[in-house]
């Protein structure tokens, strides 16, 4: 399946939970009239450009990059919501693809996605109850009602909303922000996925809330041995609580490994300026930033050869012309730490 | 005496129905030249509310007390005919979401060119060479200028915000999340900038944001509010390193740092309600070091070391100290 290392998951499903192997996404550009009348050609703009990763079962992968970069595409793309124009993603040894949305309905059941704003993810007319309740009838897992109701206060107490009495009337304004995500979560729990995609779960909560879900997340994958891959621009966020980060750049991987390694120990110029400019909580650890001008190219015209060497600090002239591929750099302190730039 | 002063600051809000919210309750802080300070909380603790204040920006159903001073003059007491010839001269702001300050049908020249007409600073050729000078001491090309909003992306819109608010040659900036929808690379440059501007032209920065690693990197000290309250005013250092306030020590434990070695932790329960009265210390219910005078009593912001102050019965001698909690309760 892949070059990396096999460890043993205790699990028959095969090694990897999630393996997407050379993910291609483009999205075409509409035209305008002048443009279609002078018979120009479509434009595309490559949203996810060759984009390979792996995820184990009980694993938790962070995806970070600005803006842009493809992250949301990709898990897009991983859930078949959008098209895929090239590459193939495997679930649990099991290419999905080009399944058809019929061959998908019971696959989608054990793929999850937790969105990131629990103000809009919730009909506000649905009670807690309801919200919870709706995604097992869609899939026809919803038994008794006797069943059901067990199944609903299993999940409420899983997310912590304890105890669900509680909660479970409750429409979503009298709930908090912090609340609201843990019943979008416990909706998703319900079914009980082997994959969840959280895209920015905590980015529209307070910051005196945000570790309870990032906990409650950690803990339940660890629990269940569900795999995670967790969408963030907080690089912060990343390092604290993913096994392994992959940083994307203009709708490619650029760097992956052991969070500790990629955050301590940068080898891409991308992720050595990211790291750099990540305030940092104690003001005695204030560091030089290293600042990248200007801002990401845009991806319909993406830059010949290494596609971040416009801005990068240290590119050459080779840079130019080669286009980099992921691989186990020389000063790397092991080989699953993997970066795609000519110069390590 | 400082730049920027603000004395016992209250606001209230008259809600729709009955009742009133008093959104900043007896806030006091100052800021001198080309100093930069942090207000930090979680959202409705006040901050982005004290920030309108010192604007005079609050919204029809708010009213105002205390005093905010610029340089000594008191820019409040006039009333809006008063305040009017110190907004955007004196005192100017960035307000959060660029896209919303920046009006889409007119070009970013006409918006900065603006308040110079207004205040009569600038008029015809020399205001617009002023809104060119002005775009490119934020890294704008002058030809912006003759640009629309939405032809920026939002990096270089935040930027023109910066610049429209400088149009008037202000003394204190404040800024109202200025960097929250951006990347961290852009948020990175902003910053650069805002300290760029705050080293080069001697201005007073005042950076509201609910984001505790911004502030203890860019600012010098910090104002931590918790309902409409300062819970504690220092030295970013000594509110990381010697926290008198049990907020500030727990907002930072909730905070992940890039190093990823200490556990986060989040405060249980939400702040209190500010359209009824409080009684004792508001943190009093999601504190974990809570003791006997708390529920009763609120505790007065004092001194507890040099340019040090802290609102919490804990540094009161006359209460005996109760013992850290050996684990903080869920």
């Amino acid at each position: 399946m892949s070059e990396a290392a096999v460890v043993p998951t205790g699990t028959d499903e095969g090694a990897f939970l999630l393996d997407v192997r050379d993910l291609v996404v483009h999205y075409p550009v509409r035209r305008d009239l002048t443009s279609a009348l002078r018979r120009e050609p479509h434009q595309r703009i490559s949203a996810v450009d060759g984009v390979s990763f792996s995820l184990r079962h009980g694993e938790m992968l962070a995806l970070i990059g600005e803006s842009g970069c493809g992250k949301t595409s990709t898990a897009q793309a991983i859930l078949r919501m959008i098209d895929v124009t090239a590459g193939t993603i495997e679930v649990a040894g099991r290419d999905i693809t080009h399944l058809t949305s019929q061959q998908l309905r019971p696959i989608r059941r054990t793929m999850q996605m937790v969105y990131q704003d629990p103000y809009e993810s919730l009909d506000p007319r649905f009670r807690v109850r309801r919200a919870v309740e709706e995604p097992l009838l869609i899939h026809g897992m919803a038994g008794s009602s006797d069943q059901r109701e067990a199944k609903i206060v299993e999940a409420l107490e899983r997310v912590e909303l304890s105890p669900a009495d509680l909660y479970i009337d409750r429409y979503p304004h009298e709930l908090s922000g912090g609340q609201r995500q843990r019943v979008a979560i416990a909706a998703s729990l319900v079914l009980e996925p082997r994959l969840l995609l959280a895209d920015e779960p905590v980015s529209m909560l307070d910051v005196s809330v945000r570790a309870g879900i990032l906990s409650l997340l950690d803990r339940i994958r660890r629990e269940s041995d569900m795999g995670i891959v967790m969408i963030t621009h907080d690089v912060s966020t990343a390092a604290h609580f993913a096994d392994r980060i992959a940083v994307m750049y203009l709708g490619r991987i650029v760097e992956e490994g052991p969070a500790r390694q990629v955050v301590n120990d940068p080898q891409h110029p991308y992720t050595k300026a990211l790291m750099s400019v990540v305030p940092k909580r104690d003001p005695r650890d204030r560091t030089e930033p290293q600042i990248l001008h200007g801002e990401t190219p845009n991806p319909i015209d993406v830059p010949r050869g290494c596609r971040f060497h416009p801005r990068c600090p240290v590119a050459e002239e080779r840079c130019k012309e080669t286009d980099p591929q992921l691989h186990v750099p020389t000063g790397a302190a092991n080989d699953a730490h993997r970066a795609a730039c000519l110069l390590v | 005496m400082s730049l920027l002063e603000a004395h016992d600051l209250n606001v209230w809000f008259d809600l729709p129905h009955e009742g009133t919210l008093h959104a900043v309750q007896g806030v006091s802080f100052g800021v001198d030249a080309g100093e930069r300070l942090g207000l930090v909380g979680e959202s409705g603790c006040g901050k982005t509310t004290a920030l309108l204040a010192l604007m005079g920006l609050l919204p029809p159903n708010a009213q105002v007390s205390g005093r905010v001073t610029v340089n000594g003059e008191d820019i409040l007491a006039g009333g809006e005919d008063a305040m009017r010839s110190h907004r955007w001269t004196d005192v100017a702001m960035v307000f959060q979401g660029a896209m919303n300050a920046l009006n889409p049908v007119k070009t970013v020249g006409s918006q900065i060119v603006e308040p110079m007409r207004f205040h009569d600073t600038a008029d015809g050729d020399a205001a617009q060479r002023q809104a060119g000078e002005l775009l490119e001491l934020v890294g704008l090309p002058a030809s912006a200028a003759k640009r629309f909003p939405h032809e920026f992306s939002g990096g270089m819109r935040q930027r023109a915000a910066i610049a429209m608010a400088l149009a008037c040659s202000p003394k204190v900036l404040l800024a109202d999340e200025p960097t929250t929808a951006l990347d961290v690379m852009v948020q990175a440059q902003i910053l650069d900038l805002l300290e760029s501007l705050t080293r080069d032209l001697g201005l007073a920065l005042i950076l509201v944001t609910h984001d505790l690693p911004l502030v203890t990197q860019v600012c010098e000290r910090a104002v931590v509010m918790y309902a409409g309250r300062i819970a504690e005013f220092g030295s970013v250092d000594t509110l990381f390193h010697d926290p008198r306030h049990p907020y500030t020590r727990l907002l930072f434990e909730a905070t992940p740092d890039l190093s990823g070695l200490e556990e986060v932790v989040s405060i249980p329960g939400s702040p209190p309600r500010l359209d009824r009265p409080t009684v004792g210390c508001p943190f009093a219910p999601r504190c974990d070091r809570v003791f006997e005078p708390c529920a009763a009593h609120l505790p007065a912001l004092v001194s507890v070391a040099e340019r040090h102050r802290a609102a919490c019965h804990l540094n009161d001698e006359a209460y005996a100290r109760p013992p850290r909690p050996t684990e903080t309760p869920a």
